[in-house]
């Protein structure tokens, strides 16, 4: 995960506490887990602000049903509407619901 | 006038000595001051850079459409009798482009054992055009190149493990002139004019018939007074041998191709030029930048070739398709850069504009990364998404059906296969296939659209494209 985003998400984390806080992401793939990884137990590849820092945070996909259901039809036509047809959906999904069951 | 595109030229250079010097490998091994290890133990053989399908796609023995007929991980099937003689590129080893980066350098920088020969015949028709014409004047021996080493002064080089010779900064305090960036820049000037090189031989064109260079290469030439001053394009043209011509950088990024070839054919368009070529050397910073992901998961390190491209515009209609100026698409500074920002601006607008439908364009050269190297880092399969991003395009647009995306990136798209070498894989390097279609008839336009990340070199948090129309 980008080190500059591990560090302004550590520094909020820092400020408000971490059970105050939860992450929406937008990637898909490889760099989805990597960063759900790096939010949960900590950076795997230990190269940034979040080495060895577990801020176990609840970590969510923009287009996953529980937080899409939640931007207004306008907005979501607008700016979500062409990345859903991008990205394979079902895939996070199922990758999400992997990684959840895994801890 | 109108400018049209005569030829493509895409070339590799395969250089495993060299990973240790690109930018993450550098970092690693300098941070920790530990053993280069692993990275240097799964370097590939110039054989099986060779035979990798997607650098066999990159110098045109291989339609791209193919590669998704190749099982996967390709590193572990080769193409067999793979050459690398391509039909408009080709693939040079390590030892022939130390003695290109000899050619290069006119500073005394590169430093190699008298005692050990240089090639003078690389096998290579482009490289040995570049060797200066009487052998250089090898004053340095072992002692003094470890010397320097030892000193800190220079940088070893090395031929499968073995020292041969260095590089030397040309300032005690002037990171600018470090013998790591002067390598780097000396890399690009070598590869730029290799490419450049194969171009002119391949179209039987003279050097000096070239009247204009611009080179899209990203590396910052320059001293501490004018970090990135640049002009490499004119560097490149000298070593080619183009007396004629003049030249000048442009640079966005990844997205610097084709705001080249925008520039080069509007040159031509315009009058001040006959013809232009557009150059773009390797990037060395970029080699092994994502090889430590490989390692993880047992892979070789696949990013162990330098990139280079180049192009040649002229006012002559017979030589090929046209340069379409009309539908070339730009990012205007308060567009959104998002993805769709992004597509809207440098596809769905200028089309429009023109009239024409996302559709009806045959095919779309995007960002081409080789997705081998780029899935395992988490970076995603970018010319798929890409495609995708256009497919969506076209059904927010009432063109298709939803239904028919897929079949829209079948159509319209391909795998990427471009080495990650920044610019290079900005959607150009399909430019030699297209070519070769549209004078077979089986092909009537593409449309390049690159992309560039501003926000790296942290003075906007903007991204950057360009995008033009090559039809017949």
């Amino acid at each position: 995960m980008d080190l500059e985003n591990q560090a302004a998400i550590k520094s909020i984390a820092d400020d408000i506490g971490s059970e105050n806080l939860m992450v929406v992401l937008g990637m898909p793939g490889e760099g989805l887990r990597l960063a759900v990884e790096t939010l949960t137990t900590g950076d795997p590849s230990w190269a940034g602000p979040l080495a060895g820092v577990s801020l176990g945070l609840p970590v969510f996909h923009i287009l996953e049903e529980t937080v899409r259901a939640e931007v207004p039809g306008d907005l979501y036509a607008d700016k979500l509407l062409m990345m859903e047809m991008v990205l394979d959906l079902p895939q996070i999904e199922s990758d999400l619901a992997d990684m959840r069951a895994a801890g | 006038m109108t400018a049209y595109l005569r030829a493509a030229a895409n070339v590799l250079v395969h250089v495993p000595d060299l990973v240790r010097y690109g930018s993450k490998p550098w970092r690693e091994t300098s941070s920790s001051n530990q053993a280069p290890g692993d990275v240097f133990a799964n370097l590939r053989s110039f054989d099986e850079a060779v035979g990798y399908p997607p650098n066999q796609a990159f110098i045109g023995n291989l339609p791209p459409e193919n590669l998704g007929e190749i099982p996967a991980p390709w590193y572990e099937n080769p193409l067999a009798g793979a050459s690398p003689e391509g039909h408009f590129g080709e693939i040079l080893p390590q030892d022939a482009f130390c003695a290109l980066l000899e050619a290069a350098d006119q500073f005394g920088l590169i430093m190699l054992d008298k005692e050990r020969p240089v090639p003078g015949a690389v096998g290579s028709e482009a490289a040995t055009a570049l060797l200066k014409k009487e052998n250089p004047s090898k004053e340095y021996g072992e002692e003094d190149i470890s010397r320097r080493i030892e000193g800190g002064e220079a940088l070893p080089l090395f031929q499968e493990g073995e020292i041969i010779g260095c590089v030397r900064r040309d300032h005690d305090s002037d990171e600018s002139l470090d013998a790591r960036i002067l390598l780097e820049n000396l890399s690009a000037k070598a590869s730029g004019a290799y490419a450049l090189s194969r171009l002119l031989m391949q179209e039987r064109i003279a050097p000096e018939h070239v009247e204009y260079v611009i080179s899209c290469s990203e590396e910052a030439v320059g001293d501490r007074y004018n970090r990135g001053g640049g002009n490499l394009a004119k560097t490149i043209a000298e070593m080619a041998g183009c007396a004629n011509a003049a030249g000048v950088d442009v640079k966005s990024f990844c997205a610097a191709p084709v705001y080249a070839l925008v520039h080069a054919a509007a040159l031509i368009e315009a009058g001040v030029v006959e013809n232009a070529v557009v150059v773009g050397g390797g990037s060395m910073a970029k080699l092994g930048m994502k090889a430590y992901f490989h390692l993880e998961k047992g892979m070789p390190v696949l990013e162990d070739a330098l990139g280079g491209v180049a192009f040649l515009l002229t006012k002559n209609p017979d030589a090929g398709p046209r340069v379409n100026l009309e539908v070339a698409g730009r990012h205007a500074a308060g567009k959104p850069s998002t993805p769709q920002g992004l597509a809207e601006a440098l596809v769905r607008d200028p089309l429009a504009r023109a009239g024409r439908k996302i559709a009806s364009v045959d095919k779309y050269a995007v960002e081409l990364h080789n997705p081998e190297i780029m899935l395992p880092a988490g970076a995603g399969d970018v010319a798929a998404a890409n495609y995708r991003m256009l497919a969506a395009l076209a059904v927010m647009g009432g063109e298709i059906a939803r239904e028919e995306i897929p079949d829209f990136v079948e159509t319209h798209g391909m795998p990427g296969f471009a080495p990650t070498q920044g610019h290079i894989p900005a959607g150009v390097p399909f430019l030699g296939h297209a070519l070769e279609r549209m004078r077979a008839g089986s092909l009537r336009s593409t449309m390049v659209v690159a992309k560039g990340s501003l926000f790296l070199g942290r003075m906007s948090r903007q991204a950057d494209g360009a995008s033009v129309l090559i039809e017949g």
